[in-house]
């Protein structure tokens, strides 16, 4: 269990140091535990980290001058962090392009053709496969496993929000938009309401008395 | 006889109304919470014992009964007791909590006091999977809510009882849906599950008592304990009671979430709610009934198989988490069962060795069973390792990993093979004469 990798050398920042919004947060988010066990938001700390990152410069993803701020922040022995951002798969080590498409490939998903979105994203993304960042640094792809929304298969997740029911047409669609700087309203693409059947709930409509 | 709409417990389960507390009270929540917690510790884990509810994260572990192993006195030396709800939800196959908590967030809130209450709890976590990020915003919007309208906290809805809840975000490991893992998890390490003994009742979170539930578990208490246990027994069959949501997915026409009663036939379950198999039912070839760790069953069970723990037990599989997998002729199942392998070799946390090396090894011989590139004993020496494995790692990631491999093995043999000759007959024409 390991963030994804790419194989090119990055660069690591020499400093951070976590801004005003950060603070609020990781400060709200201590306070949910005890005396003394603050390590419990190393999680929610390493992601704010990660979303700082984003904000900043572009990329979200965790360096390790980070991870040492949010050891120190929480006093915990840098390498007890090192180790939950490389066992968490939503960390990323790396520097990763402008969106983060995760195509869902687990067999639920790939019943109902993850297979076409995983072609769409590498046609229109200009990817060359998993863990690959375009040219011009806008995505990067990642294969992720069952994301918990298998009744709205198969689903692209772009940064936190899920695209579902998609095919090889709503994904390019979905990428061409992403590119003229519009984000799509997430959910399903073809309209359903959330996780009740196409064409509307069979149960639950009211019409029982 | 269908369950109607007046008994299902998630009104909300699709969205179509605000998950806010105001739209909650309007379905129910919340009504009358402090006479129930009124009646005492008691007679709440009596009544969800006569409920006959089995624990809905795939175990199906009496939830009742469950409750009753914590310590009935606070501990002497003064540490806390805890409830731990698991909504790590990431059981291939599984999509339901994430319904109850972008939807229903407040019937999940309202058992978490009740149910915290019922085990001596001082507090709660609500753990959640890192990518249900809107849904986890959602959960915490409640929480919030609650709190500003006295719901939680000191005397929590006029109760007399003190609770804090809280959410907390993982982020991206499916091994932190057990529970001892999940606890690492919430105190800030890796999600390595913990041997057993202790159990987490007597050294959980922080080493205090503490008991893991479902998300759905927690979430359908208010509701029995204010229509009664007899009326949620009387859904189902007799030790499969109640209501449950069923995830219907694959090659279905309308894949979707249904909240049925136990019991259902698995038939009437597609038929019914799901819009049939594509195809028809005489295009299904076999259906993985309760999401990916439990073993497939051929057409031939699921044509007058029920869906509940017992019924599917005797067919060498589970009702799990519900999740329904449904496949059609169409179907490469050695490649979706390789799926499910690789899956699993991607999620074993690498501390047990058989786990840590046989997720592998079984991931590396599925992949030449898809292609056939093998040898017909090596479908034996597969069968032969997977049991190797089951039962010889600390928790049971490794026993899901391999029973679906089991399951394929043991109802699509014929198939194996016939992939295995065809390979041989592409690729060694002389020697298939
Ligand atoms: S398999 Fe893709 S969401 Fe479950």
């Amino acid at each position: 269990m390991s963030a994804p990798h790419d194989h090119h050398e990055h660069v690591e920042p020499a400093s951070f140091a976590f801004d005003a919004d950060s603070e609020a947060q990781i400060a709200k988010i201590v306070a949910r535990y005890p005396e003394g066990r603050q390590a419990s938001a190393v999680i929610p700390a390493l992601y704010i980290a990660q979303k700082q990152m984003g904000r900043l410069t572009g990329s979200a993803w965790v360096p390790r001058i980070a991870m040492d701020a949010v050891a120190a922040r929480l006093g915990m022995a840098p390498i007890r962090v090192y180790e939950v951002a490389t066992f968490y798969f939503m960390f990323n080590t790396k520097p990763i392009g402008k969106f983060h498409l995760q195509v869902c490939g687990t067999t639920p998903c790939w019943l109902r053709g993850s297979d076409d979105v995983l072609r769409a994203c590498k046609d229109a993304g200009h990817l060359k496969g998993y863990g690959d960042t375009s040219p011009d640094g806008l995505f990067t792809m990642t294969e992720v496993e069952c994301l918990g929304g298998c009744v709205n298969a198969p689903i692209l997740q772009v940064d936190d929000d899920y695209y579902e029911d998609m095919d090889y047409e709503s994904t390019v669609k979905l990428l061409e938009a992403l590119k003229r700087g519009e984000r799509p309203k997430p959910g399903s693409v073809i309209g359903r309401q959330t996780s009740a059947p196409e064409g509307g709930p069979m149960v639950l409509t009211g019409s029982e008395e | 006889m269908a369950l109607s709409d007046k008994d299902r417990i998630f009104t909300n389960l699709y969205g179509t109304q605000p998950w806010n507390l105001a739209a909650a009270r309007m379905r129910g929540d919340w009504d009358g919470t402090a006479a129930i917690m009124a009646k005492g510790r008691d007679w709440v884990v009596e009544e969800m014992k006569q409920s006959g509810l089995r624990g809905r994260g795939g175990a199906g572990f009496p939830t009742g009964l469950k409750w009753s192993f914590m310590p009935k006195e606070r501990p002497a030396d003064g540490r806390p007791v805890y409830l731990v709800v698991n909504s790590d939800e990431s059981e291939p196959g599984t999509c339901k909590d994430r319904d109850i908590l972008r939807h229903d967030p407040h019937k999940l809130i309202e058992g978490c006091l009740i149910a915290g209450m019922a085990m001596g709890a001082t507090a709660g976590y609500i753990y959640y999977r890192g990518e249900y990020f809107n849904e986890g915003n959602i959960l915490q919007a409640a929480i919030d809510e609650a709190y500003d309208a006295g719901l939680l906290g000191k005397n929590a809805a006029g109760s007399g009882y003190d609770f804090d809840l809280y959410s907390h975000r993982g982020a991206g490991a499916y091994i932190c849906g057990e529970e001892t893992a999940l606890i690492e998890s919430l105190e800030g390490k890796k999600g390595m599950p913990r041997l057993k003994p202790p159990f987490p009742a007597a050294v959980g979170l922080y080493g205090c008592p503490t008991t893991v539930n479902n998300v759905e578990t927690i979430a359908v208490v208010p509701t029995i304990l204010r229509r009664g246990a007899g009326w949620f027994a009387g859904i189902g069959r007799p030790k499969n009671s109640g209501t449950k949501i069923f995830c219907l997915q694959g090659h279905v026409n309308k894949p979707c979430n249904v909240e049925a009663e136990m019991s259902i036939p698995l038939r009437e379950l597609i038929d019914r709610y799901a819009g049939g198999v594509r195809g028809g039912w005489d295009n299904l070839l076999a259906v993985i009934p309760g999401g990916s760790s439990t073993p497939m069953i051929p057409k031939s069970v699921c044509d007058d198989v029920l869906m509940d723990f017992d019924a599917l037990r005797e067919h060498k599989t589970g009702l799990g988490t519900a999740g329904v997998i449904v496949m059609d002729k169409s179907t490469d199942l050695i490649k979706a069962i390789q799926r499910l392998s690789a899956f699993y070799k991607h999620e074993s946390c690498g501390q047990c060795t058989p786990c840590r090396e046989g997720m592998g090894w079984v991931n590396r011989v599925m992949m030449r069973m898809v292609e056939g590139r093998a040898e017909i004993d090596e479908i034996d020496v597969l069968e032969q390792v997977t049991r190797q494995i089951e039962g010889h790692t600390i928790c049971a990631l490794a026993d899901g990993g391999v029973w679906p491999v089991q399951g394929l093995i043991r109802h699509f043999r014929p198939m194996m093979e016939e992939r295995i000759a065809a390979y041989k007959a592409a690729h060694f024409p002389m020697a298939a004469e």
